[in-house]
């Protein structure tokens, strides 16, 4: 996946608003990258951009070197899958229902499970640890339940893509990690893209291979390592306030 | 697969509450004919009093037919509402095409003595009054189409939806004020709803229109599974939005105006079988769905038909009143009891 010189943001009928420009970046498969930036600087947008959620201003996104305008949608939707922030229409959906929406690029026209369908629901079921919750409906789960429902469904799609927004808000420490170990084996073990949206800077350096730093000016990308050297981090926040030590990866409130 | 023998049961037991209430419609009325008599007649014997047999054929059996079709379409017509609009209060009224075949029916009786001098036919019939009301509700729909192609939030379509309805409701209003008591007493008598009095010219129309409706229904079911998520999950699960939106609006007019150019308004059986049937069947599959609603709204209508007709007296209460001190309860009653309206 590709990003060339990309122009994010919304359009309606008189004017385009920018939100971010001049974003160029490029993950191979088997990589897992995050997203990182302010609240408001675009983290979402970009993300729904590259999934053609919403559509972009200017630039290109490419896929497997296809720009991604000229894939059809049905084709589109067994490359990428994702994850958003906004919530699901109706939670009367059980579990097992709302992953196998993930199959729906590959049923046929009245959406009947084949039995390969049902073994990759099955199999993203057991991967997010939801088996005793398979007939469970979405209104009894908790957030963080939800959260890994919607990833299993995604993993069900079995795109080689899966982009993810904000996939560890409702998670405590131990499930942010757990989820995060998770994504990076999907990535690494079945070759797939897997990018996600996060405010946890500090996990992100941990544990992904390249993070796109989203800044007002400047848009920096790289391997963590990388990012630490050239000082990248460091104009992320208001200096008085937090500062970044390189050594620890880590970011520290100003006493 | 062990999941379609869950729903096995209950469509049975609902098929056999249907062909009961089938019968039950057609025995009971005015004249009581007795049930095993009924059930003669229908099955092709010889009953000793001919008059029964004359009601039941030209008369009863078209009346529950078009109740079939009738509370199976508007069912239909409330689930496609309700998982387009992603909201569980959505129903056939809320995109104001009632009000557009009231403006219709309304225009066509009222108007005629306040434009008599321009007005080309002056016949107002059951036809003219059916093809008066379908123009309403469908020009109210190709408002609400053109309307829908502009905008993308469908929170904003249902709310145009009422606005039409309202605007329509003005001009009914300000037609009523003008007219004559004779002609408003016709419009009143057609907007009290009924199933009767279809000719089999009609009822035939009603069928393809439904028929239509269930079709494209149908061809919809995989993509108002994957609606459920919300619009742009639903994208990403290559739907293609604009034309499923389209097909589903297109099936709810059909359904809906069909239904209300022939039988008058007749409310709530749109908002509530969706939901009854989820009570029943405890799924958000539309493969399931469906044909659940199409069969349970049938259901409700026959027996909303039977207590209009008062058995055994010759009164008939107006329809559109019995469907909703049967409908508005039961939204009531979701509402309070379950403290969910979910869909």
């Amino acid at each position: 996946m590709k990003a060339k010189k990309l122009s994010i943001g919304y359009t309606s009928r008189k004017k385009n608003t920018f939100i971010a420009n001049d974003i160029n970046f490029a993950l191979s498969k088997g990589e897992l990258g995050a997203i990182v930036g302010i609240n408001g600087i675009g983290k979402s947008t970009l993300l729904r951009t590259l999934g053609r959620v919403q559509p972009k201003l200017s630039g290109s996104v490419f896929i497997d070197n296809k720009p991604i305008e000229s894939l059809k949608s049905d084709d589109l939707a067994t490359l990428v899958s994702v994850v958003l922030t906004e919530p699901i229409a109706s939670k009367n959906l059980t579990v097992f229902q709302l992953v196998s929406l993930g199959r729906h690029p590959y049923t046929n026209w009245i959406g009947t499970l084949s039995a390969e369908d049902q073994s990759k629901i099955l199999k993203a079921i057991k991967i997010l640890e939801l088996e005793p919750l398979q007939n469970t409906k979405c209104y009894e789960l908790s957030d963080g339940q939800l959260q890994k429902v919607m990833i299993a469904k995604a993993l069900a799609q079995d795109t080689e893509i899966i982009l993810l927004d904000e996939p560890t808000t409702h998670l405590d420490l131990y499930h942010k990690v757990h989820i995060l170990k998770l994504l990076q084996r999907i990535a690494h073990d079945t070759k797939k893209v897997v990018l996600y949206t996060t405010h946890e800077i500090d996990l992100a350096i941990q544990l992904c291979d390249k993070i796109f730093i989203m800044n007002s000016d400047t848009n920096n990308f790289g391997a963590p390592c990388e990012l630490i050297e050239s000082k990248s981090f460091e104009d992320l926040f208001p200096k008085d306030t937090i500062t970044f030590n390189p050594k620890t990866g880590s970011f520290k409130i100003n006493k | 697969m062990q999941r379609s023998n869950t729903y096995l049961f209950p469509f049975l037991l609902l098929s056999l509450v249907l062909l009961l209430c089938f019968v039950l419609n057609l025995s009971l009325g005015s004249v009581t004919i007795p049930f095993n008599k009924t059930l003669t007649s229908i099955l092709g014997g010889e009953i000793e009093n001919e008059s029964w047999h004359y009601i039941i054929w030209n008369y009863r059996i078209p009346k529950a037919l078009t109740a079939i079709l009738v509370g199976s379409g508007l069912s239909l017509s409330g689930l496609l509402m309700q998982t387009l609009f992603r909201n569980p209060l959505a129903g056939p009224f809320v995109l104001g095409i009632s009000s557009g075949a009231s403006l219709g029916a309304a225009l066509l009786i009222m108007g005629s003595t306040l434009f008599s001098h321009w007005l080309v036919f002056e016949v107002i019939n059951d036809v003219s009054l059916a093809i008066a009301s379908s123009i309403g509700s469908f020009l109210v729909l190709l408002a609400v189409i053109t309307v829908a192609s502009r905008i993308k939030d469908t929170m904003a379509l249902l709310i145009i939806g009422l606005m039409f309805g309202s605007i329509t409701a003005a001009l009914v209003s300000v037609l009523s004020y003008f007219t004559d008591a004779d002609k408003l007493q016709q419009y009143i008598f057609w907007a009290f709803g009924s199933v009767g009095n279809l000719s089999g010219v009609q009822l035939a129309l009603l069928s393809v229109f439904i028929l239509i409706g269930i079709i494209l229904s149908v061809i919809s079911v995989k993509s108002l599974n994957a609606l459920l998520l919300g619009e742009n999950y639903a994208r990403s699960l290559g739907v293609h939005l604009k034309k499923t939106r389209f097909i589903i609006i297109i099936a709810t007019g059909l359904l809906a105006g069909a239904v209300t150019a022939f039988a008058g308004p007749i409310a709530f059986i749109g908002l509530a079988v969706p939901h009854l049937t989820r009570q029943i069947f405890n799924t958000t599959d539309h493969k399931i769905l469906v044909p659940a609603v199409l069969v349970y709204g049938a259901i409700l209508l026959l027996l909303c038909d039977l207590i209009a007709q008062l058995p055994s007296s010759s009164y008939v209460l107006p329809l559109n009143a019995i469907t909703s001190v049967v409908g508005a309860p039961v939204v009531i009653w979701l509402l309070v009891r379950k403290k969910k309206m979910i869909f």
